[in-house]
């Protein structure tokens, strides 16, 4: 018998928008953002990212997708733990064949957006669990992507860290980035501008908050 | 726009960052990198000790063989292989002289030879009797170790003197010094003048040191009361006048002894030849024997390298993951892991050369048998273990590559 993590979805997220994504775990909403992220392709249906179907597309194109366009910031951080900070943000950098100096130049920039200047030589395990996901942030943001994508974020993060690195979201929204978070938090979901709710595979409900643009559709 | 210039910094920039990560990845394992290692450190080693030595030995044998074996040639009347014969041409001092006047020539002397009875005060004694001429010290490269061998002079003179080997000293005159020494053969007495270095038994256990050497014109006349000669040996200036001389020695000795072309030659030119190339064949097979059993060491080696990177891919799935989370592509990943088992092979393999000097060094020292280390065997060590490192890096680098990042990433 077939399982459908996803079925019926059809959405649409504009550019610049903050969403949040909800739901009970087994929902599909993990799914969904792997879809999103070029980590999956869907087994059927269509996946359009800036007008283009992704549904054909080759593995390689894939990784320069998630590599020039998309951001990750995964719960556990997933930083290279033998590597410093630097080099963790250096990463994206290497898979686009960026110059030695400009990476580090670069680097060290996006280490400086999320706050984390004099850090730059610390391996993860020097450092605290915000500052780890700051990194991740930093990592996310270096290739000057478009959408960021975070799943749980804060998952493993105390309140007041938390809401340092959904600000550092908010901020980087009012930047133009588009940002997709999932998260089971209220108080997380919040800082998005509409929070879409998952269950059985399904999209439940969406809510708009604050100014989202689909607000005014 | 980028230059060429950078674009080719920006390579070797790049081919830097690689090594730098797999160096780190192998850094964080001292004690099991080095142990994958290992098998390759003694591949390479016993490869490189193994044709050090063979080709040493190789070396040795080429001297002690072709200075004189591969230059000299033996005549002897009658067919090859056949006792007694009627129609076998009798060799005299004459052939001698004539075939020394031939341009290829070296060095030619005269042999004689019969088993005598030696007697000295009341010790006898049975040994080998040989007639020659001062050539013979040269022909057969031995000298004499205490006293003089005889020279041309005692020859034209046909003197009474001899020299004789060390087996003859020990069973005849025991700690007596022989030299000065009167000893009888037969009704004629002989002065002893020189007593010729140990040589020890031939190959096929006949004792070289057995034997007593008078001038061939004494044993023409004391001996055997004719001016026969039962063999000549013939020194040729080099190797490779070795066939030439023959057909000039044969047609020289037809055209003298008068055999008619329509005749069958009623001597024979022995010659080393025959003996050397298989030596040198046993030679080679051995080397290609111990070559291929090194080799398979170095196969071991390289599966031993693959097992390692297999278990490496495994513990660093997520490493991956995150790696195409932000990009990778399934060659970055592939020649991430391909850099690395090649790095962990060439190192063994720069390890396994050093130790495989040192040990042709130790062993040469501890066996005298010469080593001969080349550029060319070092070369094809490092060359060998770089393929094994991508022969065996590929399988583990590729499963790396072929991973799903979603899996990957959940990886612990």
């Amino acid at each position: 018998m077939e399982v459908h993590a996803l079925k019926g979805i059809s959405i649409e997220i504009q550019s610049g928008e903050f969403v949040s994504i909800m739901g009970p775990s087994g929902s599909g909403k993990s799914t969904f953002m792997n879809i999103l992220g070029c980590l999956d392709r869907p087994s059927c249906g269509q996946y359009f990212l800036d007008g283009i179907s992704l549904s054909q597309i080759t593995n390689e194109e894939l990784a320069n997708i998630r590599n020039s366009k998309i951001g990750f910031v995964f719960q556990n951080f997933n930083l290279l733990v033998r590597t410093t900070a630097l080099e963790n943000v250096e990463l994206p950098m290497i898979y686009n064949n960026t110059p030695s100096r400009q990476r580090s130049i670069s680097a060290r920039e996006a280490l400086s957006i999320v706050g984390l200047d004099g850090r730059e030589n610390h391996y993860p395990s020097q450092l605290s669990g915000g500052q780890q996901q700051r990194v991740a942030i930093a990592r996310a943001i270096v290739n000057n992507p478009s959408i960021i994508m975070a799943d749980e974020p804060t998952g493993n993060l105390d309140s007041k860290t938390t809401s340092e690195i959904m600000k550092i979201f908010e901020s980087l929204n009012k930047h133009g980035k588009t940002i997709i978070v999932i998260t089971h938090e209220n108080d997380v979901a919040k800082y998005a501008k509409s929070i879409i709710v998952f269950k059985d595979g399904s999209i439940q409900e969406e809510n708009y908050l604050k100014n989202s643009r689909r607000n005014g559709n | 726009m980028a230059t060429e210039m950078e674009i080719i910094i920006h390579y070797v920039d790049e081919y830097i960052r690689v090594l730098i990560v797999s160096l780190r990845a192998l850094k964080t394992n001292k004690i099991r990198s080095f142990l994958t290692m290992l098998g390759i450190i003694i591949g390479v080693a016993s490869v490189i000790s193994l044709i050090a030595l063979t080709q040493g030995a190789e070396l040795m044998i080429k001297k002690q063989i072709t200075s004189l074996g591969g230059k000299s040639l033996y005549i002897n009347p009658g067919k090859w292989g056949i006792g007694i014969q009627n129609d076998a041409i009798r060799l005299t001092d004459k052939d001698v002289d004539e075939i020394q006047k031939l341009p290829y020539v070296e060095t030619v002397a005269p042999i004689l030879d019969m088993p005598k009875q030696i007697i000295w005060k009341n010790n006898g004694w049975f040994t080998s009797l040989v007639g020659s001429s001062p050539d013979f010290v040269q022909l057969n490269d031995w000298y004499p170790s205490r006293g003089v061998f005889f020279n041309q002079e005692d020859v034209s003179s046909i003197n009474n003197v001899c020299v004789i080997g060390e087996t003859v000293v020990e069973n005849l005159f025991g700690n007596t010094d022989p030299i000065g020494e009167s000893i009888r053969i037969g009704k004629t007495s002989f002065r002893v003048i020189g007593v010729m270095s140990k040589l020890g038994q031939t190959t096929s256990g006949r004792d070289q040191d057995d034997i007593v050497v008078i001038p061939y014109t004494t044993f023409q006349k004391r001996i055997i009361g004719s001016n026969s000669i039962d063999k000549i040996f013939v020194l040729v200036k080099s190797p490779e006048q070795l066939q030439s001389a023959k057909s000039e020695i044969r047609l020289l000795l037809r055209r003298v002894h008068g055999i008619s072309t329509n005749e069958k030659d009623t001597f024979y030119i022995k010659t080393q030849v025959g003996i050397v190339k298989t030596i040198f064949t046993i030679a080679n097979i051995m080397g290609v024997l111990l070559g291929s059993i090194a080799s398979i060491s170095l196969v071991v080696g390289g599966i031993g390298i693959m097992n390692i990177m297999l278990v490496s891919v495994k513990e660093r799935t997520r490493e991956i993951g995150i790696r195409m989370a932000v990009g990778a592509k399934e060659t970055d990943i592939l020649i991430q892991f391909l850099v690395e088992s090649v790095v962990l092979s060439l190192i063994g393999g720069l390890i396994g050369i050093a130790l495989g000097i040192t040990v042709s060094r130790i062993a040469t020292q501890i066996t005298g048998w010469p080593s001969v280390l080349s550029i060319q065997s070092a070369l094809l060590a490092f060359g060998f273990s770089a393929l094994v490192g991508i022969f065996f890096g590929v399988y583990p680098a590729r499963k790396a590559s072929k991973l799903n990042p979603i899996e990957a990433l959940r990886a612990e």
